[in-house]
């Protein structure tokens, strides 16, 4: 075309990557990334220096630009936003058309916003706060093998959360003896119990005697009390060849479910395991190990509700979210909001749980929220009032160290949970009335009444290193 | 050890079955059913009844109780046609479903009368 010319150079990104008229489409993939510049980086310019460099940007312009549609398939960088009581950073909001990335793969999307651009050198810290996935990219992925309906349906469990419970010393027993603590939770009333995520195939238990001997337990603890059962059989392995085979033997064995690990086992290989999850009926579980690296530092890296949707289109039946309430980080506002993007259909903006673009998943199932990590039964009321019905409640000290053993610590915990739901469901407040609910029930259960005794005193109230930005601005 | 309860559970006692939600608390008083009830109406769900005998109660499907209840929020009326199925068959279990349209599933689910083990 007689309007472009080639002039070689460095120009300022904001020529090209800054445009704050853009009318954006409904199937543009939009981004919020909080950006620290450097000193004397006009916001302008590193706004636009994002842009362009997770799009179709270099540090310099190539002749070759001028063989393509540029207009059409960079990166625009269409707004700017003070970052509520932190002057260091402010937010800018990015629009990419959706034929820049490869249907289907969350591989993808990551490579191009959160790759080189993390390391770029105009910005101090960059952190990806959220990203819109328009509701035509959402439909090229798989999503949950099977979601939330599809699960109750196959557990026959309805109008209650679930419960499980990660086997502990995480490292170092036997398969025999391992599988004996599965017996023993389940048979006392848990719905799942779960592999530690470090429980893969080690010295100590080889992954094919843990699978076996757990499948004994899950089946006898069936037949003993009528109810299904599960365990997460670990198949995170250390090559995707090695995670099928395992995840082949566990369907042979009538496994209902696996587990994966989706950070440190990869977003190839567990969209992988989620598309065989979906060809062989088997349920997947979860677990987030290496997200706090990623997530915890409020000026760099992806926020955690990224993580969660990009789990959501990979696919996962169960995601870890944190508790709010036990030993391991998470303010109540923001995990309402992920928890929020993993279950519903469509969620709103809403900047006071930190959601910053509405999203629609049209017909994509959902996950079930995951709460694991230094709760026990003291922490069953505000449990059920924070997560409602669509979660997995994971008890691992709290009950394996019951006085009595993991039996009676599950029965302890189921009661607890009934007992919370019954008077829910009668319109009571079980956050304020917690004491009085779970009295009242400790007295048809010793059970329940010696792990009450045993935990009453344990608090876990550190302060939560990664605020809410909007929360801050309210407190301020 | 002397202070530890040992934990009842066993194959041979069919006592030792459960039957998923409320199943772990002591069997619901008059009172506490009518208050589920109320729940399920008022969330607008379908409320529904099926029975089964206990040696059979296993698996997806139970005997369905008439049809699912739609449009029905009169707790009484509910209260009466599960009253009717456990008159009808005072040896099986009896469930009470919430049916959710809009999410395709079952709100809640629960046996309100315990059968009589085989």
């Amino acid at each position: 075309m007689a309007t472009k010319s080639y002039d070689a150079g460095v120009k300022d990104y904001r020529s090209t990557y800054w445009e704050p008229d853009y009318a954006v489409k409904d199937t543009d993939l939009l981004a919020c990334f909080k950006i620290t510049p450097q000193a004397g980086v006009p916001r302008e310019e590193a706004a636009a220096a994002v842009a362009a460099e997770s799009s179709t940007g270099t540090w310099t312009t190539v002749w070759t630009d001028l063989l393509t549609d540029l207009a059409h398939y960079k990166g625009r960088a269409y707004r700017i936003e003070d970052v509520p009581g932190d002057d260091s950073c402010f937010y800018a909001f990015v629009a990419y058309p959706i034929d820049l990335f490869e249907e289907g793969s969350v591989v993808n999307v990551f490579t191009s916003l959160v790759g080189n651009v993390f390391g770029f050198k105009a910005i101090r810290a960059l952190r990806l706060e959220d990203i819109r996935f328009p509701i035509a990219y959402v439909m090229t992925c798989g999503g949950p093998p099977n979601g939330i309906q599809v699960e109750r349906d196959k557990l026959n469990k309805y109008g209650r959360p679930m419960l499980g419970c990660t086997i502990k010393p995480k490292l170092g027993l036997s398969a025999k003896n391992y599988g004996r603590a599965v017996y023993e939770c389940l048979r006392g009333g848990l719905d799942f119990t779960k592999d530690d995520e470090n429980v893969n195939s080690q010295p100590f238990m080889r992954w094919r005697d843990r699978f076996a001997f757990v499948m004994e337990a899950v089946k006898k603890a069936e037949a003993e009390t009528g109810e299904k059962k599960g365990h997460y059989l670990n198949v995170t392995a250390p090559t995707p060849e090695e995670m099928y085979k395992r995840a082949e033997f566990a369907k042979s064995l009538g496994a209902p479910i696996i587990m994966h690990d989706y950070l440190t086992g990869g977003f190839c290989a567990n969209t992988g395991l989620a598309n065989w999850c979906r060809e062989n009926g088997v349920l997947l579980h979860i677990h987030r190990a290496m997200h706090a690296v990623i997530d915890r530092n409020p000026h760099h890296g992806i926020h955690f509700r990224v993580l969660a949707k990009a789990l959501r289109l990979s696919g996962g039946d169960h995601l870890h979210t944190g508790t709010v309430v036990g030993k391991l980080e998470g303010d109540r506002q923001a995990t309402l909001g992920w928890i929020d993007l993993l279950r519903e259909r469509r969620i709103a903006e809403d900047r006071s749980r930190g959601i910053f673009f509405d999203q629609d998943w049209g017909a994509m199932p959902g996950v079930f929220a995951v709460a694991s990590g230094g709760i026990h039964v003291w922490h069953m009321p505000a449990l059920v009032a924070i997560f409602g019905d669509d979660a997995v409640f994971q008890f691992g000290g709290g009950t394996l160290g019951h006085p009595w053993g993991n039996a009676a610590g599950a029965a302890a915990n189921r009661i607890a949970l009934e007992a919370c739901v019954l008077a829910r469901n009668e319109g009571r407040n079980v956050e304020r009335e917690g004491k009085e609910i779970l009295t009242q029930a400790a007295k048809s259960s010793p059970e329940l009444k010696a792990a009450m005794e045993t935990w009453k005193e344990i608090r876990f109230e550190f302060d939560t290193v990664d605020k809410l930005d909007a929360g801050k601005q309210a407190a301020a | 050890m002397a202070n530890i309860l040992d934990y009842q559970s066993r194959l041979s006692d069919a006592g030792s079955r459960k039957f998923e939600t409320f199943s772990y608390l002591p069997k619901l008083s008059t009172a506490q059913v009518r208050a589920q009830v109320a729940y399920i109406a008022a969330r607008g769900w379908t409320p529904a009844i099926e029975y089964t005998e206990p040696a059979h109660a296993a698996g997806a499907y139970w005997y369905m109780w008439k049809l699912p209840m739609f449009g029905e929020t009169d707790v009484d009326r509910i209260l009466a046609e599960a009253e009717a199925c456990h008159k009808a068959h005072p040896n099986d279990h009896v469930r009470l479903i919430g049916y959710d349209s809009a999410r395709q599933t079952q709100g809640t689910a629960m046996v309100i009368y315990r059968g009589t083990a085989a």
